[in-house]
């Protein structure tokens, strides 16, 4: 109502009046946005979405040994992954929300992972890794004279490994937020609990949690989101193999692309959807308050 | 000063007991990084925690792009520069514009487009590649700078706009007014009045995106391919195709390239946390 106040004293303007000078800057302002929206959004997921179109695309992946591995680890990558992450987040932020001049500074070295690119840490995690000539082989080697195990040769292990990668680059960021929120708290609540004489999990159970749940979901749904689009932390460390059996859905998705089928890559996304629009469309709703 | 009783002694050991693994863990990725890139090659591979020699020997074979792997290595850090600076300065233009017309001049229809723009905002992006990569092709702009731009801007405008129109919101309508009522022509309100008052916010969201931009791996490498057009993490990448990759240059190359987007991130924390983290999840 800001600007068009001096437009609209008359009662009910006409039509014509509607659009006063400053709603036509308005729509001159945003049309850049759209423009990016509709050639770079619309239009590529419109074409997706058609190119999906043909069930025997489904059929096709559901014969896809590849793309069933893929969803399970997706799912344990999302559901064991970022719980783990976020409980690790959730307990470091009580430790980060200490005052020790020694803690600032390690909060300052914590969030290295975070400000970083995640290509060269991820290689050199790689290289570590390596059987042969990695440092984690080299000193097991030299500790108890037995040859380490091939740790990306194993699919179970590589995705371990994957996810490993994954918190290590992520967790500084939701630790960071759930401390802004752990910070919120009113510290006249813990002096309260200290004289009623509250031992810690007491008061983490009835003053912390209740006021950190709502954002602590909201954060674990969030992270759901965006580890679905993690491609780096899979691909760089492990490439999808050992003989594919490591993919996720979003390196699946990249891997048709790059054999060309790319009706079946837009069939993988479109399956995940189900999952993906309700998270995105409660987190719409939190967001646009 | 009075001394620290056995239970102030025990709770600050118990403190150590997190922090120390927890620098630990934050450290080896980076440290083993470093450790490659001063060591000299025959050291590299021995596993020690400090190299016997250390030397500034691979930064000197980086600068000089002394080996097969790294023939382009300036023309990549250029392009990776230009395409980042490209891609913050456009998304600030789209994004602030976008912000304005939305939140100040309430354009009908902007609360729709708001709303499609978090949609995007949530759709992984390595979802959007598949599609993207496509599309880019139907426009001709693969293998072209634009094509990483433009699809960049994409994906860092719908958190620009969403920053910057909480932002704005909060800024006092009875600015406009007075401004209005001195005869201030929309355009002026947005260059004299708007852009001034949002400049910590716009700080913030063009390092933001220069910083996504500089940091992207997946498009660069589906859009880009040749070897002068690539960007560097793609030249990093590149390094896995071959086995007998030089690790030691590798690392080296990687630790250059992480620099600049660690120094930016913390000169502007005091923006990167306060305006972005914050407003990243409202409880």
């Amino acid at each position: 109502m800001a600007i068009t106040l001096s437009a609209s004293d008359a009662p009910s303007p006409p039509l014509s009046a509607r659009l006063s000078p400053p709603q036509v800057w308005g729509i001159a302002l945003l049309a850049p946005y759209l423009l990016v929206f509709l050639a770079f959004v619309v239009y590529p997921v419109g074409y997706g979405l058609w190119l999906a179109r043909h069930p025997s695309s489904y059929v096709a992946l559901y014969h896809d040994p590849i793309f069933a591995r893929a969803a399970v680890n997706t799912l344990i990558f999302l559901v064991i992954g970022i719980n783990i992450k976020m409980l690790i987040a959730l307990f470091l932020s009580g430790f980060f929300a200490q005052q020790r001049p020694w803690i600032r500074w390690l909060s300052v070295i914590f969030i290295l992972p975070w400000a970083v690119p995640s290509i060269p840490t991820i290689l050199s995690v790689r290289f570590m890794l390596n059987p042969e000539w990695g440092v984690v082989n080299q000193l097991i080697f030299k500790f108890t004279g037995d040859d380490g195990p091939n740790w990306l040769n194993d699919p179970a292990v590589a995705l371990a490994m994957a996810i490993g990668v994954h918190i290590w680059k992520s967790l500084p960021f939701w630790t960071l937020i759930l401390l802004t929120g752990r910070l919120a708290i009113s510290q006249d609540l813990y002096e309260a609990s200290d004289v009623d004489g509250a031992n810690w999990w007491q008061k983490f159970r009835y003053i912390t949690w209740p006021s950190m749940q709502t954002l602590y979901i909201t954060c674990t749904l969030l992270s759901m989101i965006w580890t679905l689009g993690d491609f780096n932390s899979v691909y760089l460390l492990t490439g999808g193999g050992p003989a594919d059996l490591t993919h996720v859905l979003s390196t699946l998705g990249i891997r048709y692309l790059r054999l060309d089928q790319l009706s079946l890559a837009m069939a993988s996304i479109v399956c995940a959807m189900p999952f993906v629009l309700p998270l995105v469309y409660y987190m719409m709703k939190r967001l646009s308050r | 000063m009075k001394l620290p009783t056995l239970r102030d002694v025990g709770t600050e050991a118990k403190l150590l007991l997190i922090g120390i693994p927890v620098f630990i863990w934050t450290m080896i990725p980076i440290y083993h990084m470093f450790v490659f890139a001063i060591s000299p090659k025959e050291d590299a591979f021995t596993g020690k925690l400090w190299p016997t020699h250390p030397t500034l020997h691979n930064f000197s074979i980086v600068f000089h792009q002394q080996h097969y792997f790294l023939r382009d290595f300036w023309i990549q850090f250029w392009n990776s520069t230009v395409i980042a600076l490209a891609v913050g300065a456009l998304t600030l233009f789209v994004a602030t514009a976008a912000a304005f017309s939305i939140s100040r001049l309430r354009v009908p229809g902007g609360r729709v487009v708001m709303n499609m723009a978090l949609f995007t905002y949530f759709i992984p992006a390595a979802f959007l590649a598949v599609p993207m990569y496509r599309t880019m092709g139907t426009y001709g702009l693969l293998n072209n700078h634009w094509s990483l731009i433009l699809a960049m801007v994409t994906i860092a405008a719908p958190y620009a706009i969403w920053v910057l129109k909480q932002a704005s919101d909060k800024l006092p309508v009875e600015l406009d007014e007075a401004a209005t009522m001195d005869g201030a022509t929309t355009l002026q309100l947005f260059r004299l009045v708007y852009v001034p008052l949002m400049m910590p916010s716009l700080v913030a969201v063009g390092t933001y995106a220069i910083l996504l931009a500089w940091n992207e791996y997946l498009y660069a490498f589906l859009l880009l391919s040749k070897d002068t057009d690539i960007t560097l993490p793609v030249a990093l990448g590149n390094f896995l195709a071959a086995d007998d990759s030089p690790w030691e240059l590798l690392m080296t190359t990687g630790f250059i390239y992480a620099l600049p987007p660690a120094a930016v991130y913390y000169a502007f924390k005091r923006y990167m946390v306060g305006g972005l983290t914050a407003g990243a999840v409202k409880s």
